[in-house]
């Protein structure tokens, strides 16, 4: 099941990149994606549950702090004297699979003064690297709060 | 007319994506260890690109060009994570220090195994 889901957004990002919404290149999109997902079998697993409108909220709050991230970076590097108290901090992870630790990583990373470094091997710990390492407490929070919690909303 | 204001719009888009770049190169340049560097490279310079991208679908004359540039943003966001995350813990595994500014590694009784050799 999650198979066909994959071909099919492997064909319809086919059509966005070669810009020709026809039937025959769809058909293309899809033999050439089904080719793809028999070479990449190892790893299907369970599809995720999904919940249209909690991914938009999501993807909106992805979006305004993607620009507040690039806003605060470049408010940083022109400010004349930098005060840094970057470090690395641990952050107990409540999402458990694979795609859900993906994403929080790739979010928090792309999210204002925080860099997601490694994972522990027992996958319970995110280390994150902060460019404003003085409050930890709530640093963990504010990812607790935001992007996990819609994560779970979104996809459990 | 339309397609002067096409044109501003376009204009002003590639302005601010590029003074994006131009921060996150500054920050390269500025700020002190691969760890923050990799701030500034991840996000402005995903947004700079992004923003330029964007721009692509307001030049006039265009057409279709608007489900390629979705895609081009959707692929940065998607892949400019992952190589910063890899570069920094690729940098933190072979042994580059944060910088004495730092307060705080976590990350230190992980591989405190491997310093120690």
């Amino acid at each position: 099941m999650m198979r066909y889901g994959i071909v099919l957004i492997l064909a319809i990002v086919w059509l966005a990149v070669s810009a020709s919404y026809t039937i025959p290149n769809l058909v293309l999109g899809l033999i050439v994606g089904a080719l793809v997902t028999f070479l990449v079998r190892e790893q299907s697993g369970e599809a995720p549950k999904v919940r249209p409108l909690a991914v938009a909220l999501l993807v909106i709050l992805f979006v305004k702090e993607l620009l507040l991230s690039a806003w605060k970076v470049a408010k940083l590097v022109l400010s004349p004297r930098m005060n840094l108290q970057p470090g690395i901090f641990s952050y107990p992870l409540k999402v458990s699979t694979d795609f859900e630790i993906t994403l929080l990583a790739n979010l928090i990373t792309l999210t204002p003064g925080t860099l997601s470094v490694d994972v522990s091997d027992d996958r319970r710990t995110l280390f994150v690297h902060a460019i404003n390492c003085s409050d930890i407490e709530a640093a963990r929070r504010d990812i607790e709060t935001g992007f996990e919690r819609k994560i779970l909303e979104a996809f459990r | 007319m339309i397609e002067t204001l096409q044109n501003i719009t376009a204009g002003l888009l590639l302005l601010a994506g590029s003074a994006f770049i131009l921060t996150a190169t500054l920050g390269l340049v500025r700020l002190p260890d691969l760890y923050t560097r990799m701030h500034a490279a991840s996000k402005a310079g995903t947004v700079g690109s992004c923003v330029m991208l964007i721009a692509l679908v307001f030049v006039p004359g265009a057409d279709g060009v608007a489900g390629r540039v979705a895609a081009g943003v959707l692929f940065f966001l998607l892949t400019a994570p992952v190589s910063a995350h890899l570069l920094a813990k690729a940098a933190y595994i072979s042994g580059t220090r944060l910088s004495s500014s730092s307060v705080a590694d976590h990350l230190k009784t992980t591989y405190a195994r491997d310093e120690a050799k």
